[in-house]
């Protein structure tokens, strides 16, 4: 093999290995600006997309009310849809899900109006699931009401602790 | 029915997931390598080597089914850590079959041990187990929050992997290993991912005492008495190891991990300053009366001293490795880094980079490692949870730690320790664990890019609705 070849080849290997590099680096950039804004401030502008949603919505609740609590109709997972852990989802497996401030809960809120034991979700007997306020100081709202006795919670109703909101979702 | 237009709605708001660009990342990621090992032929011997194919279609295949698997388990981790691995692996395959070729290290291990066996097929077949496991806990490992249940048995497993050596005979000077029938292992390299494992679960939980509790002197936080116990144990471990298993690497790799982990979880640098202090102390304590351990420094310190060099002239002939590659390098296959002897493609692989690569590939190649622990930083700093924040943290420092200890070593700024190159050194334990660790940090970054559900119907926009005809 030619000197010169071997010569090209070798410099030619150090600027592909740069090249991946810079790439890579390129990647990185686009991924830094590429990625959306959270969605917490569309509230106001956004107002068809919660419209259609809300005609959505309504629907799946009809069907876990009249079809019984098939499996079909059952929550598979719990999403925080607002609040500071906006987007973390836990997967519903028959175990009881601990809400509060708490090092020990399943969800850990980092939310001033929360109690550091707050509320718990949990599947009854029927695989319903139940939310329950554990005496909190500021209270656990489902949709607009201030819970007082253990409440069946619908698929999609919000369930309101401080400023964190979570729901149930399929 | 509703309810499904629902949840795909979800989907469609959220950042692209960049499956894409990892694709091409990782087609490029498996032709650098394929460029490489053609150089390394055409060099060594004038014509393309006859395994081209089989290799380029292996790592090929190897790629494919991690970008797969990716793309079904993990759909919005991050775009760059499974090519660069993959790059990282690929080129350690071709420098240890460029080793492979070496007439020198062929005849030396026939006069050592009567019969030459190549390392390279092996290392394929290691990285093949090692995609395996990546696949594995990419698949079985839905959520990383299922980790933090194990804080404590995880403690007590890595305790086991990490005392389990002193048990077996010393290879080479130091208690790395364990042998079982034909395999022997190297159980730090998983204990390292295992205990990332309990010092995140077990700092989430302590990381208010530790970092509230202090008070406040000569401008730094100094944190009460008691506090201490966590890192003084950690500490005193560290040194066990460095004693009994005579391994500096480990050691500082547990210890630093450690060290780092405490400073982001607390955000007090005061626990950095600690940790500097103690390791600076128990380095110069143990180096005064363990003789092993002396060796390694004489070496360091002295590398061309006479005494240094009837012992082992390997640390000698990796400087002069470096210094002979200069800027550009001697072009892959044409150095003379087969000198270095024993351990040329495991602890000593990186010098034969330096040497044919020069100093500008090495920049490249290390800048290559910078970028994949910066992903893993950056995959913690968009983690929502605390525990996979410093799970992320801590697999990534240690990855870190790990290669700063290496290079360091066998560039001669810190003593040599017997630690792996990740994904480059010959060497199976290295290259499968540290495809578990890859395989955690893509979950984590999975789940902290998945973009947010979408936002709860509001109550308050209802009425707004409602007054507005």
């Amino acid at each position: 093999m030619s000197e010169l070849t071997l010569t090209v080849m070798r410099l030619g290997f150090l600027a592909v290995l740069w090249l991946f590099v810079i790439v890579a680096v390129q990647v990185i950039r686009s991924d830094l600006f590429g990625t959306r804004v959270t969605q917490r401030g569309s509230r106001r502008g956004g107002e068809a997309r919660p419209q259609a949603r809300q005609q959505a919505a309504p629907a799946p609740r009809q069907q876990s009310g009249g079809g019984g609590r098939q499996r079909r109709g059952a929550p598979s997972k719990l999403v925080v849809s607002e609040g500071t852990l906006t987007g973390t989802t836990v997967a519903l497996q028959g175990q009881t899900i601990s809400l509060g401030r708490a090092h020990d809960s399943t969800i850990v809120l980092d939310d001033d109006y929360a109690s550091s034991r707050h509320a718990r979700i949990y599947p009854d007997r029927d695989g319903q699931w139940i939310v329950e306020d554990l005496g909190s100081t500021n209270g656990t709202y489902l949709d607009r009401t201030r819970l007082t006795t253990p409440t069946p919670v619908p698929l999609g109703a919000p369930i309101r602790i401080g400023k964190t909101v979570i729901e149930l979702r399929k | 029915m509703s309810s499904t237009t629902h949840t795909s709605t979800i989907g469609a708001i959220g950042a692209p997931s960049r499956r894409n660009t990892e694709l091409a990342l990782l087609v490029f990621a498996v032709a650098i390598p394929c460029f490489a090992y053609a150089n390394v032929g055409l060099a060594m011997t004038g014509e393309m080597p006859t395994g081209m194919l089989g290799y380029g279609l292996g790592l090929g295949l190897l790629a494919a089914v991690g970008h797969l698997v990716v793309r079904k388990f993990a759909p919005y981790a991050d775009p760059l850590l499974l090519p660069l691995a993959t790059l990282l692996n690929g080129l350690g395959l071709v420098v240890i079959w460029r080793l492979d070729q070496s007439q020198r290290l062929q005849q030396r291990a026939e006069n050592l041990f009567g019969s030459f066996s190549p390392d390279a097929p092996k290392q394929l077949m290691f990285s093949a187990v090692g995609i395996a496991l990546f696949v594995a806990v990419l698949i079985l490992l839905k959520d990383h929050r299922i980790l933090q249940r194990y804080t404590y048995i995880s403690m007590a497993v890595a305790l086991v992997l990490l005392i389990l050596p002193m048990f077996f005979p010393a290879v080479n000077g130091a208690k790395i290993w364990i042998s079982l029938g034909p395999f022997s292992i190297q159980p730090g390299e998983f204990a390292k991912i295992i205990i990332a494992i309990f010092f995140s679960g077990y700092l989430m939980v302590k990381r208010d005492a530790l970092a509230l509790a202090s008070r406040r002197f000569m401008g730094i936080y100094l944190p009460r008495g008691r506090d201490l116990g966590p890192i003084i144990t950690i500490w005193a471990m560290s040194l066990l190891i460095l004693v009994f298993e005579t391994d500096l690497g480990t050691s500082l790799l547990f210890f630093g991990m450690f060290v780092v982990m405490l400073y982001v979880a607390t955000e007090r640098t005061s626990w950095i300053v600690f940790g500097l202090l103690m390791s600076a102390v128990g380095a110069v304590g143990v180096a005064t009366f363990e003789s092993h351990v002396q060796q390694r420094v004489d070496a360091w310190l002295h590398p061309f001293s006479d005494t240094v060099m009837q012992q082992s002239d390997q640390v000698a002939q990796s400087l002069m490795a470096f210094g002979s590659g200069g800027v550009l390098g001697t072009g892959l296959g044409q150095g003379n880094s087969d000198l270095i002897g024993f351990a040329a493609n495991s602890d000593f692989i990186l010098a034969t980079f330096g040497e044919e690569l020069g100093l500008a590939g090495m920049m490249a190649f290390l800048l290559i490692y910078g970028l994949i622990v910066e992903r893993g930083v950056r995959t913690a700093l968009a983690a929502r949870d605390p525990f996979g924040k410093l799970l992320a943290v801590g697999l990534s420092g240690a990855f870190a730690i790990q290669v700063f200890v290496v290079c360091g070593g066998v560039m001669g700024l810190i003593p040599l320790t017997g630690m792996t190159l990740p994904f480059v050194a010959q060497g199976g334990s290295s290259v499968i664990a540290n495809w578990a660790l890859i395989a955690i940090l893509i979950r984590i970054s999975d789940t902290a890019r998945r973009p947010a559900p979408a936002p709860a119907p509001n109550p308050d926009a209802e009425m707004t609705q409602v007054v507005r005809p």
